[in-house]
């Protein structure tokens, strides 16, 4: 149910501008990762290659490996869709779809996957909606629309909609970033409860954040504005804010610059 | 002191030598008058005009109807003037209201899928000369689309009209007529359908690009490919927006005249009267062109603007449908307020469950 992602020497490039220039890493199966950087570092761009889904963005293109279970995602006659199938993503702002049920909202992507059987559709969305700590809030209006919550039930019904169709790899963008303090909490137990079955990579601005949900932290930097961005620096979280062995890790973290 | 004269608030330091008073009074706003003014003008000058075409209508109409000997809204007889004036509408509002429906159920499906392809499908260089090309259809004076309607097209239609005339003939709405005339009420259908189809498609287009990015992507997300993430996010935001095109479409061939005159052929008066498509007939508008000519009583006049106020009052109420269709369920599928805040009271909760 998790699996392990090795990048290696990934550029990502919009038209001919370089975003994101020779990234090697490997997340672990199981742990959650977060992404740290000033904006503009590319670190969001850098996550949307995990799953192929900077290819929505018109001129985006890439170079370079990224490895999932022996398989590199970008070898040609790899299906982007099946890709994003098996590597979900959560996005800054809640985007359940807004004309859908709470129900029809996370049995949506197994509905794509062809999956009809009513028993079984009940089944996984209960399940998704207990996996994202959410099904004690809904469970007694599964059928009004989604986009009634709160944004914190949103982000976590959005949560429950990625784990449905049971991905190897969950990329968060953000998540939290447009929630209140207590609704960011609930992600971010969820997150926590969500890395013993998925491998979890988050991106996010807030650096409590990274020190209290992730056990292996990146940092992204870029030397400046309209040069790329890369990867500084990446080890275990405690490592990093504590005794990181770069200058500029350093001077990011205890807010000297960023 | 600046707070003697009480505007000073308490908390201010007064200790300030006090300088002369401030210059609150008017600034002159002449420019505001002025422009208030021309738009209220203008906005009256509208309302006014849409009344008096309406009380121009219905008091030249009144009369007229005092005098009818027949059910106006039920009759399919029209002999205006006269000794005994004889006339009603049901045979134009039958021709009017199925010609436009046929217009729509050609062209809005053809719009639609012209807005996908030219939002998410084709490539860029191809997107603008197609949508150019579409807008460039409205482009063309009715007049044009008359001629070559009937003189072009209507011959190319036969094998079709034949085709399903026999398949679906035991339909009375799909039978057969006697006579082999081109200048049908399908082929004026068609006709109407690609006059309607630039605005049509104009506005899905609009409304479809407008899907919010976080949509598309959250579809695309789970694995979605793009028909899925059309089905997902693309059709259930834009769909109030494609009624409303839908409707104006249908407003406006309801309503078209020069065209639908040149391709429909009157029936002639003896004949009885024939419910099918492949039929000729008259709409309301063609009927009133078609006749201009014979207003020379008060009678017969107010004949035809009685039927001219049916149109009003129909297009009217088509416009009003597409406006409250807009209005309750705007862009993205939104639901009334009342539904929409339903997680308020959780929300309040949040966070405390385990």
């Amino acid at each position: 149910m998790a699996k392990r992602i090795e990048v290696s020497g990934l550029n990502v490039y919009y038209g001919d501008f370089k975003a994101v220039e020779d990234v090697s890493m490997t997340i672990e199966p199981r742990s959650v990762t977060a992404f740290i950087g000033p904006s503009g570092c590319g670190k969001s761009t850098y996550l949307r290659t995990l799953n192929r889904m900077h290819e929505v963005i018109p001129g985006a293109r890439v170079e370079g490996k990224v490895v999932l279970d022996d398989q590199d995602l970008y070898a040609p006659g790899i299906d982007p869709v099946a890709v994003r199938r098996v590597v979900g993503m959560v996005f800054q702002r809640p985007n359940p779809f807004p004309t859908m049920s709470i129900f029809d909202n996370v049995a949506s992507g197994l509905k794509l996957n062809g999956v009809k059987d009513k028993k079984k559709l009940t089944e996984v969305v209960e399940r998704s909606l207990h996996g994202a700590n959410l099904w004690t809030e809904v469970k007694d209006r599964l059928d009004k629309p989604g986009a009634g919550l709160s944004g914190g039930q949103q982000q976590r019904l959005c949560i429950a909609r990625a784990i449905a169709v049971e991905p190897e790899v969950i990329l968060m963008d953000e998540p939290c970033s447009a929630l209140d303090p207590i609704s960011t909490l609930a992600i971010e137990d969820l997150i926590e409860k969500l890395k013993d079955r998925f491998t979890v990579v988050i991106v996010t601005h807030n650096m409590q954040q990274a020190a209290r949900v992730s056990d292996q932290t990146a940092f992204f930097n870029l030397a400046a504005t309209g040069r790329p961005g890369r990867l500084i620096e990446m080890g275990p979280t405690k490592q990093i804010f504590s005794n990181p062995n770069e200058k500029a890790t350093e001077d990011y973290i205890t807010g000297r610059f960023g | 002191m600046s707070s003697t004269d009480g505007t000073g608030p308490p908390d201010r330091p007064t200790d300030r030598a006090p300088g002369p008073k401030l210059d609150l009074g008017p600034v002159g706003h002449l420019g505001d008058r002025l422009f208030a003014g021309l738009a209220r003008g203008s906005g009256g000058l509208v309302v006014a005009i849409v009344a008096f075409v309406g009380v121009f209508l219905l008091a030249l109409a009144i009369p007229a109807l005092a005098d009818n000997n027949s059910s106006f809204l039920f009759s399919r007889i029209w002999e205006p003037g006269g000794d005994n004036p004889r006339f009603g509408i049901a045979a134009l509002f039958y021709t009017t209201l199925i010609s436009s429906i046929i217009a729509m159920v050609i062209a809005v499906p053809i719009a639609v899928g012209v807005a996908l392809f030219t939002t998410y499908y084709s490539p860029k260089r191809l997107a603008a000369p197609v949508s150019h090309a579409i807008d460039l259809l409205a482009a063309v004076p009715s007049i044009i689309y008359g001629l070559w309607g009937i003189l072009f097209f209507a011959p190319i239609l036969r094998p079709v009209i034949n085709g399903l005339a026999s398949a679906l003939g035991w339909i009375p709405l799909f039978e057969k007529p006697a006579t082999d005339n081109l200048g049908v009420v399908f082929t004026a259908s068609v006709v109407l359908a690609i006059m309607i189809l630039p605005v049509v498609t104009a506005i899905s287009r609009e409304i479809f690009a407008q899907t919010p990015v976080a949509h598309r992507e959250g579809a695309l997300a789970l694995g979605a490919t793009r028909w899925e993430m059309i089905r997902m996010a693309v059709l259930p935001y834009g769909r109030s927006g494609v009624v409303s095109a839908s409707m104006l479409g249908l407003g406006r061939a309801l309503g078209e005249t020069v065209a639908v005159l040149i391709i429909l052929s009157v029936p002639n008066g003896n004949d009885p009267w024939n419910s099918s498509i492949f039929a000729g007939g008259e709409t309301f508008a063609s009927k009133i062109a078609n006749n201009a000519a014979e207003f020379d009583s008060p009678e017969k006049t107010g004949a035809y603007i009685a039927a001219g106020l049916v149109l009003f009052v129909v297009t009217f109420l088509v416009n009003s449908a597409a406006r409250i269709i807009v209005a309750r369920s705007g862009p993205g599928g939104k639901r009334p307020r009342k539904n929409r805040r339903t997680g308020d009271k959780a929300a309040q909760t949040e966070g405390a469950t385990p």
